[in-house]
């Protein structure tokens, strides 16, 4: 009863309307026995950066389809340190041209996930970096 | 950690302390002690009801209105089930209150029910506890989506409202008692579908059927020391039944006032600190069983136990001979305890 469960934001930033990945990840972590706290469509940095600090979120996971990601990650990272939450660990899932992934890493983003990404890999991913 | 950083508005201490005192770490009890003495002013309203009526958009509404016509801080415990299975959640009660963020007055945690039942996690009075210290003047806390029994929030709330939308149960479910029975305001949401009328018919029934013994009880116990029959009158709490659109905001100030109309009752009438005892008493009961229990199994009684459990599960004895033979030491002894229940 009194484990320390992990805690997962998942949010969609930006403009798009699909949300059927972050649906299926956010009810996949639950399987995994994670509790995830769904955000839902169109959330600004700013509103990912306050429910993470109210939720105290071991991880953010961004679901983003629209381009805009290499936007979005510096901003909800600059705001997530701003909030004294430098230890929260950001997954991206979505279209992310293979140039930009080394950017994002390097910002420092921890887990990168395109199309055909396995949820069990999402998961042993969160796992293994909530413990370090 | 420090109690100081919660006194003054530290939004990430309040957040941190909240995991702490979910997790029941030594270091969330510490804090919660140091607090405790900083408690007792908010006034907790609970939001309870079936899935599906709109309680988190009320919530939303609700505390935008309070956040623009006041300078209440409001913090919202939002509480969703946890699977059963994999001890998972997902909370999605945010979804709904999207129009609260960027203000510095609303704070929102969800909360997964970690296997209780009821309607509330184990933790939510300590959540409460946190919030009313850290300076929140209002504390909404809004329950599973719950059915006929998931009655704790009365126990918890001042104030709770259940909320009911036109549709989802016919007259019969209205009678029944549990939910409606708690409510201090009744809301039918979505009160714009059609159906509306009947919704209100049943629950008005309902309501001259759940009540009258309080009313009886009530007007007896203050005719004694009251002497003019309309000061007993308002004495008398009759929940009263709103309409509203959350999704427009239709409503929401009347709603607002039925509260400040209950609260104010509250300590007219007394019941301010008679539900403040009992919600602290249920909190103290529910620590103690706690403690007692884990104090017992901690000591060398584990094996007694098993054994008590061993002998249950094959029908040997009933649970009931079971801890009255645990209690008395004499597990091995059964003969002398079949005869006397407990």
């Amino acid at each position: 009863m009194t484990e320390k469960k992990i805690r997962v934001l998942v949010a969609k930033p930006g403009l798009d309307g699909h949300d059927r990945g972050a649906k299926v990840v956010a009810r996949a972590l639950r399987d995994a026995g994670m509790e995830v706290i769904y955000t839902g469509l169109r959330q600004t940095p700013e509103m990912i950066a306050e429910a993470a600090l109210q939720e105290d979120v071991d991880v953010v996971g961004l679901s983003i389809l629209s381009g805009a990601h290499m936007a979005l990650a510096p901003r909800i990272l600059e705001l997530l340190r701003a909030n004294g939450q430098e230890n929260v660990k950001v997954f991206i899932g979505g279209i992310i041209p293979d140039d930009d992934m080394p950017k994002l890493k390097e910002m420092g983003i921890t887990g990168i996930y395109g199309p055909g990404a396995s949820t069990e890999e999402i998961i042993r991913d969160i796992r293994e970096a909530v413990k370090s | 950690m420090q109690t100081k950083q919660i006194l003054e508005g530290s939004r990430l201490a309040l957040s941190r302390l909240l995991t702490q005192v979910e997790n029941d770490s030594a270091e969330g009890r510490r804090m919660l002690a140091e607090l405790f003495p900083h408690t007792g002013r908010a006034h907790l309203i609970g939001v309870t009801g079936a899935p599906g009526t709109g309680k988190s958009s009320l919530v939303n509404q609700l505390t935008l209105h309070y956040r623009r016509t006041s300078q209440s801080k409001v913090a919202i415990i939002a509480v969703d089930p946890s699977s059963p299975f994999t001890g998972g959640a997902v909370l999605g009660d945010r979804v709904r209150m999207r129009d609260l963020s960027g203000d510095e007055g609303v704070f929102i945690r969800s909360m997964a029910s970690r296997g209780s039942v009821g309607g509330l996690a184990q933790k939510t009075a300590a959540f409460v506890q946190v919030f009313d210290a850290a300076g929140y003047d209002i504390v909404i806390i809004e329950t599973v989506g719950a059915g006929q029994s998931e009655v704790d929030i009365a126990r918890l709330a001042h104030t709770t409202l259940v909320v009911e939308a036109p549709g989802l149960g016919d007259d019969i479910q209205a009678i029944k008692a549990g939910i409606l029975e708690i409510a201090d305001v009744l809301v039918i949401n979505k009160a714009d579908r059609p159906g509306v009328e009947n919704t209100e018919r049943a629950l008005r029934t309902t309501l001259e059927l759940a009540h009258p013994t309080k009313r009886v009880i009530l007007h007896h116990g203050r005719k004694m020391n009251v002497s003019s029959g309309m000061q007993s009158e308002t004495n008398l709490w009759i929940p009263p039944i709103l309409k509203t659109v959350a999704t427009e905001g239709t409503g929401i100030p009347e709603l607002a006032e039925a509260i400040a109309r209950h609260k104010s009752h509250l300590h007219q009438s007394g019941d301010w600190s008679a539900r403040d005892r009992a919600r602290l008493k249920s909190e103290l009961d529910a620590v103690l069983q706690e403690e007692l229990m884990s104090r017992y199994l901690s000591g060398s009684h584990q094996e007694a136990y098993e054994q008590a459990l061993e002998k249950v599960t094959h029908r040997e004895w009933s649970p009931y001979e079971a801890v009255r033979a645990l209690l008395n030491g004499k597990l091995t002894d059964h003969e002398n305890t079949t005869t006397t229940p407990l």
